[in-house]
């Protein structure tokens, strides 16, 4: 993997990509339990296979998605997270879950 | 080759013995079976025959004895770590280490060099300071000093100012070693085989039978063995296993690539590190160098090297030893990490109940293998975590009471 076709800026040198690890749907923060939001922040899947990963191409500060084989190390896709994110994603408001 | 030599080898007189016992077939049942036949595993056999009486114990190997992270690691030894946790589990490793020769009358070759982590910058000195203070509370031979005591200490090492990172200090830690990794696990090996444990190589764990929330035994490629009690050792592919029986962990596993250099005399005594050059190097009783950098940029299960490592790594030698620019790369390899968030290990009790978890080892495994067969074994004897590894235990993340030592790690940040 030394080439990255990044969905904004094409192909580009892996230098300049960072990986910030897989996509995952994040716990409403103020509804979760202490067991799921330590799982959401510190546990790993840490598949060895194919997975979904978000990446950024820092000289642009763009974030995207790619899908990776983490035992080939082969990127076999590349797209804007507007794919899997279609919609805002809505939290209750800090301190609203506790009064339940 | 000599003729005197070639006769030595073919007369009957001296035979190469084994350096420990292969089991051919494995036992339908043992007490206890280990996952993972390196450094970790081997030792935590040793000791529960040793110590505890244990010796019903079988060593399950997927690939060859200690070919994994003990065959990868760089070998060095010490124990200038950053918070109490850290520095009191890693010295008790260190006492055992300088007696373990002793303990299987077999050499490893275990050599004390100094050790320097060098400071480029005034956040690194602060931190060199910190953990010298630290040390030094806790009985460990560790201080801070500047570039005129780099100098007389280490003469080959480039002090001038006019570099990208000028020294500005180093963490010096005297007791600071060097051991031969495989010898390590061979005597592990040999004397555990001794006390009548079973060491069974290429064989693969494929599964890990429970019932009722327990452990009842492992299916392998040879076979179900049953166990009383199981414990995982498999540093690099913990999530893997962890994953057959049920449960994550905080970890991802990430490449950590080293290479040696080819043999020259003796000159660096010392082991230097720095972690804003993301270098660690040190020369082996053989004379070569033995370079590791930092760890790679994503997760990947894989033992490839890359290009883009060595010149990065190869640039920073340079800028420390600028001689160096004519000497050859002799091999390359690449160990898979088990990374951390807070760069300390996963050990002790799981989810299930009597199966045991040794893992989390980063780029800091090597240095703790006494200490974690000393640990493991009275976790998996008595049920009870030991009173070291307390603090590293998995569900400290639950807690939100994290073992910070990002600080002392060599590298990986």
């Amino acid at each position: 993997m030394k080439i990255i076709n990044c969905p904004l800026n094409g192909p580009r040198n892996a230098l300049e990509f960072v990986c910030a690890g897989e996509v995952r749907t994040m716990p409403d923060p103020a509804r979760c339990s202490d067991h799921e939001w330590a799982d959401y922040t510190f546990l790993e899947n840490n598949t060895a296979g194919l997975v979904k990963e978000w990446w950024c191409h820092v000289p642009s500060s763009y974030w995207f998605i790619a899908e990776r084989n983490t035992v080939t190390d082969e990127i076999t896709r590349t797209y804007p997270a507007g794919e899997l994110f279609r919609e805002r994603v809505e939290f209750a408001a800090a301190g609203e879950g506790e009064k339940k | 080759m000599p003729l005197g030599l070639l006769r030595y080898g073919l007369n009957g007189k001296y035979p190469a013995k084994r350096h420990f016992r292969w089991a051919t077939e494995p036992k339908k049942s043992y007490d206890v079976v280990i996952i993972g036949g390196g450094g970790h595993g081997l030792a935590c056999a040793f000791y529960l025959a040793r110590d505890w009486g244990i010796n019903n114990v079988a060593v399950i190997e997927k690939g060859y004895l200690a070919g994994g992270n003990t065959a990868r690691n760089t070998a060095i030894i010490r124990s200038n770590y950053l918070t109490p946790e850290g520095v009191q589990f890693y010295e008790h490793s260190m006492k055992l280490y300088q007696e373990l020769s002793n303990t299987f009358d077999y050499n490893i070759l275990y050599s004390e060099r100094g050790h320097f982590t060098l400071a480029h910058t005034d956040a690194a000195l602060r931190t060199s300071r910190w953990r010298a203070e630290v040390n030094k509370h806790l009985g460990v031979d560790s201080e801070l000093i500047y570039p005129d005591d780099i100098a007389r200490l280490c003469p080959s090492m480039n002090l001038s100012e006019n570099v990208r990172y000028p020294i500005l200090g180093a963490l010096y830690h005297p007791p600071g070693a060097i051991a031969r990794h495989d010898a390590v696990a061979w005597g592990y090996a040999r004397r555990a085989s001794d006390w009548g444990v079973d060491i069974l190589q290429d064989t693969e764990v494929t599964a890990i039978n429970q019932s009722g929330g327990r452990v009842t035994g492992v299916e392998t490629t040879r076979g179900t063995i049953h166990c009383g009690k199981a414990m995982q050792a498999v540093a690099g592919s913990s999530s893997l296993i962890s994953k057959m029986a049920g449960f994550k962990l905080p970890i991802r596993t990430i490449p950590l690539q080293a290479c040696v250099s080819l043999p020259v005399k003796p000159f660096l005594d010392q082991i230097v590190v720095s972690g804003s050059l993301h270098v660690y190097v040190s020369q082996s009783s053989r004379g070569e160098l033995v370079m590791g950098g930092s760890t790679d940029p994503c997760p990947l299960y894989s033992t490839r090297s890359t290009l883009d490592f060595k010149e990065g790594l190869i640039g920073h030698i340079m800028e420390l030893f600028p001689f160096l620019g004519d000497m050859r790369v002799a091999r390359q390899w690449a160990g898979m990490t088990d990374m951390t968030p807070d760069f300390s290990p996963v050990m002790g009790k799981t989810p299930v109940e009597n199966y045991y978890i040794d893992s989390g080892w980063g780029t800091w495994g090597f240095k703790a293998t006494p200490v974690c067969g000393v640990t493991m074994a009275h976790t998996v004897a008595t049920g009870e975590p030991h009173d070291l590894i307390k603090p590293f235990r998995l569900n400290r993340f639950d807690e939100f009471m994290q073992v910070g030592e990002k600080g002392a790690a060599s590298v990986g940040h």
